[in-house]
């Protein structure tokens, strides 16, 4: 079968499974939703076969199990979304077709990924302006204490979400660039400041924005990633392990400085030190996750609401789908989740390995790292595995700017992987061929 | 680079597997995790379930019922007390946050359903998967809703209890305690509950006094030591006696009842009169005469000592007995405890009015009483009957003859002694009156126990009312007779 075939094949699966759990949820919830809604969910996956469309006219030999992971991913997103709260729902499909446009406009548009290295440091910047946004007045939204919207009148935006793409093409130029002299010749020898410097100062004012907007989460993955993607350039552990040193060292003065983040850390080691004030949050997450039993209640069967109709976790839609996801559809349910962000994750490390050039591999295996790290901080927090952080469950959780951001990635590594594919197969490169991006 | 690449993607997925570990931990955890409160699952369970109503006797005054309410799809039932504080103490309440109390607590299990109605797994999980709304079984009482009433009406204004049992089946027919509260108010205004005041201090509307209340017994407890008297045979009702107005303990004169006129004396009685008009001096000379052990082995014949069964939760029941502090206590040695005093209900002796119940009731059951219960069956949700309470008789306290004797003595206190406020027109009522002294000034517990009619006893009463400057014959006998009176009608 080819590769688009094998797309189609796993997208229509996908949908399969959507429709399922959509249905489920509607025949639940009779009495809240509407019949009407339940076609929201044709339009949903026709969008993304049009996106199927698109790649097999454009990028006929990329990978084909990201994009129907990706619509599994968020369809089951939008199900949770729409088993919560239908209005949100609908708010959601709206932005997963803005971002599946976002997608294929990218396609199309940036016929060559590589001409992003030569912007490098325009990207660099512009993370950084993106990040410093909501910090502005006026246009600045503060959020459960996190300063990270920003007020466009019709709708709000989480330019984060966007920077930390650019963050991880910035480090993938400018690692690519410095790789050699990075690794250095000995495994102790340290690289002249000068190569250092840039690399320091861009993570550093991300790193510095970040906590003036009080966003744990965020800091949290940038270093990850940073850390992540500078083993990847130079295959030292050094560098992990200083990182790390560095980042506990980091962490305890943070710890002892800030209130906010010694509250963090001492519910998660006792959340039930304070059940009905600090550790409120994760000690209902914990609640939703433990009565999930094996199989979970069903969808729409759970025990996520008071009387009152308001949620017992607070966000439910965003920072704990995954606590809703697992009450209702049990370990084994939340087992399947994570078992398709490996899935993910495995395809896209499998794309940074067959790519041929050190740019690329460092930018798909990056923006994979940054989606994994991202996934892992938000499940490990709700679940109470590692100190909670707010961030959103990439495709899944509720929020216009993570899906369109996370779309955004998949066309960039799906475009690496038809390139990469091309080569391998001695197919000719797509910029050459074409005359017109859709006339091919 | 690909090594790198190989490795990190194994460190990723030893992560995600770190997750389905600790949702593996949850899982095991979730039993001990589940009792715990402010859990929403558990609670969510119980308020999807279809709570079993609660009936007064007869099968129509509806105590307690559900109001169904869409919540996220699914319907919620919300406890409703239709007759506010009429069975408050009896029925109890249930919240959303799971705190219990009364029949609504023991009997939750019959009332959830949790006690299965479906047979077979396989029914079980077709139940589930078509979200099937578990139904509980239904309680009728013993309670008879208009004479539940009436106690209340005339326990207004008091810190007191009313207790009344058919002594022929130990059907609990009323019990009242009031101050009283409504349990509509207990999950969302509970603050209003416990700031209600009362006559007494505390006013402490959530007690069951019929069953949680301790009080002096005083006289009404000359019926536990007239039956020892006559039951071990060492008297009649015909033994004689001179009352000097007071008898002597360990040298100090204890007196009788003051009137306006100080001390009554009575010169040479017999025991009945000694009934009648309550004379402490004679009491006081059979306690001697008997003995502390004799006197409480009769008064634990009664039941007290014990628990009173009755399918309230164990916690919402008392023992009667003598009390050391807020300790039950058993004298080891006769000179532990003042028998002369005990004998006419002092002492540090206290009785709940549902045990001086028990003890009307077994006198007017011939001497043996019946287990007191206040469930009178369990309905499934088909309206077949689940089970229904047989009367249990206790152990016998006392010989026919004596209980006879006993009666014939009462009927006396209620037509020419102490407790003639008690009597009804054309109904023979037997009783007997008290008085006792809290150690407090103007703080007597006034109290009535009795039965009626005399011949063929239908109902057994006790009233006891705390605080009150009056006397158990001013005080208690005229509620009981209005409650009898509903009751016999």
């Amino acid at each position: 079968m080819s590769l688009r075939n094998r797309e189609l094949v796993s997208l229509l699966g996908a949908s399969l499974i959507v429709t399922l759990g959509f249905a489920s949820v509607y025949l639940a919830q009779q009495s809240t939703t509407s019949s009407a809604s339940i076609s929201y969910i044709g339009i949903f996956l026709g969008l993304y076969l049009i996106a199927h469309l698109v790649t097999r006219a454009q990028l006929p030999y990329a990978d084909p199990y990201l994009l129907p992971l990706a619509a599994l991913l968020t369809g089951i997103g939008v199900t949770m979304i729409y088993r919560i709260d239908p209005a949100l729902a609908l708010r959601q499909g709206v932005w997963v077709a803005v971002g599946l446009v976002l997608f294929v406009g990218g396609i199309i548009l940036v016929r060559d990924y590589r001409k992003l290295e030569s912007i490098k440091y325009t990207l660099g910047i512009a993370a950084v302006v993106l990040l410093v946004l909501p910090a502005l007045p006026g246009i600045g939204r503060t959020i459960n204490g996190a300063t990270l919207w920003v007020d466009l009148g019709p709708f709000v935006f989480q330019p984060g979400e966007l920077a930390k793409v650019l963050i991880v093409v910035f480090l993938a130029s400018y690692l690519r660039d410095r790789r050699d002299v990075l690794r250095g010749s000995r495994w102790y020898s340290l690289p002249p400041l000068r190569h250092l410097g840039p690399l320091i100062v861009v993570w550093g004012a991300a790193i510095v924005v970040l906590m003036l907007t009080n966003d744990l989460g965020g800091g949290l993955l940038y270093f990850s990633v940073f850390l992540a993607m500078l083993y990847l350039a130079t295959g030292r552990i050094l560098y992990v392990l200083g990182g790390l040193g560095l980042f506990a060292a980091g962490a305890l003065a943070v710890y002892r400085v800030t209130p906010h983040v010694a509250d963090r850390v001492s519910i998660w080691l006792d959340p039930w030190s304070d059940p009905n004030g600090a550790g409120y949050q994760l000690v209902q997450s914990i609640y939703a996750i433990s009565s999930g039993g094996l199989f979970g209640s069903g969808l729409g069967r759970g025990a996520l609401f008071t009387s009152e109709g308001s949620s017992y976790i607070p966000f439910l839609e965003t920072d704990f789908i995954y606590s809703a996801l697992v009450q209702e559809l049990g370990l084994v349910g939340g087992a399947a989740l994570l078992l398709l962000y490996v899935m993910f994750v495995y395809r896209g490390f499998r794309v940074a390995m067959l790519a041929t050039d050190g740019f690329a591999k460092l930018l798909i295996g990056g923006l994979t790292a940054a989606f994994a790290i991202q996934a892992f901080l938000i499940l490990g927090g709700v679940t109470g595995l590692i100190p909670l952080t707010g961030i959103t469950l990439p495709f899944v959780s509720y929020g216009g700017s993570s899906v369109v951001a996370n779309l955004l990635i998949l066309g960039l590594i799906l475009s690496v992987s038809d390139r990469a594919n091309r080569r391998a197969l001695g197919e000719p490169e797509r910029g050459l061929l074409a005359v017109g991006g859709l006339a091919r | 680079m690909n090594r790198e690449l190989r490795r990190l993607f194994f460190v990723f997925t030893l992560l995600f597997a770190a997750l389905v570990g600790i949702g593996s931990y949850w899982l095991w955890r979730a039993p001990s995790l589940e009792a715990r409160q402010g859990n929403p699952t558990q609670i969510v369970r119980d308020v999807t379930t279809k709570r079993g109503l609660i009936y007064a006797s007869d099968a129509e005054t509806i105590l307690a019922r559900n109001r169904g309410r869409q919540v996220s799809g699914r319907r919620w039932f919300l406890r409703r007390y239709p007759t506010g504080e009429l069975t408050a103490h009896v029925v109890g309440y249930t919240t959303l946050d799971r705190s219990r109390a009364g029949l609504e607590k023991s009997m939750n299990d019959f009332l959830t359903g949790t006690n299965s109605n479906l047979s077979t797994v396989l029914e079980r999980v077709r139940s589930r998967v078509q979200g099937d709304i578990r139904e509980g079984n239904d309680l009728v009482l013993t309670i008879d809703a208009k004479a539940q009433a009436k106690a209340l009406e005339v326990l207004q204004g008091t810190c007191g209890s009313i207790v009344a049992i058919e002594p022929a089946t130990g059907r609990v027919l009323v019990m009242a305690s009031t101050p009283s509260y409504d349990p509509n108010l207990v999950a969302r205004r509970f603050d209003e509950v416990l700031n209600q005041r009362g006559p007494c201090r505390p006013a402490a509307p959530l007690l069951n006094r019929s069953t949680q209340g301790l009080y002096a017994p005083g006289s009404t407890f000359k019926l536990v030591t007239a039956a020892a008297a006559l039951d071990t045979g060492r008297y009649t009702p015909e033994s004689t006696f001179v009352d000097p107005g007071y008898c002597t303990e360990y040298g100090q004169r204890v007196f009788n009842y003051s009137d306006q006129n100080g001390p009554e004396i009575f010169g040479r009685v017999t025991l009945g009169e000694a009934m009648e008009h309550s004379i402490n001096a004679v009491f006081c000379d059979i306690g001697q005469e008997l003995g502390a052990d004799t006197v409480l082995e009769y008064a634990r014949r009664f039941g007290f000592y014990e628990k009173p069964p009755l399918e309230t939760p164990a916690e919402e029941r008392v023992a009667s007995g003598l009390y050391e502090g807020n300790q039950l206590f058993v004298p080891e040695l006769e000179s532990d405890v003042d028998v002369g005093r005990l004998a006419f209900g002092q002492e540090r002796l206290l009785a709940t009015p549902t045990q001086m119940a028990m003890v009307a009731a077994t006198i007017a059951n011939g001497g043996r009483g019946m287990e007191p219960f206040v469930v009178d069956r369990i309905i499934k949700p088909d309206d077949s009957v689940l089970s229904r309470t047989k009367p249990e008789p206790m152990a016998r306290a006392i010989t026919r003859r004596t209980a006879f004797e006993l009666a014939a003595m009462m009927e006396l206190v209620t037509t020419t002694g102490t407790g003639r406020r008690a009597q009804i027109p054309g109904v023979r009522v037997a009783g007997k009156t008290g008085t006792a002294e809290t150690g407090r000034n103007d703080r007597n517990d006034t109290w009535f126990v009795g039965f009626a009619p005399v011949d063929n006893p239908e109902v057994a009463i006790a009233v006891a009312i705390s605080d009150q400057s009056g006397t158990g014959g001013g005080i208690a006998a005229p509620k009981a007779k209005e409650v009898m009176e509903v009751l016999l009608r």
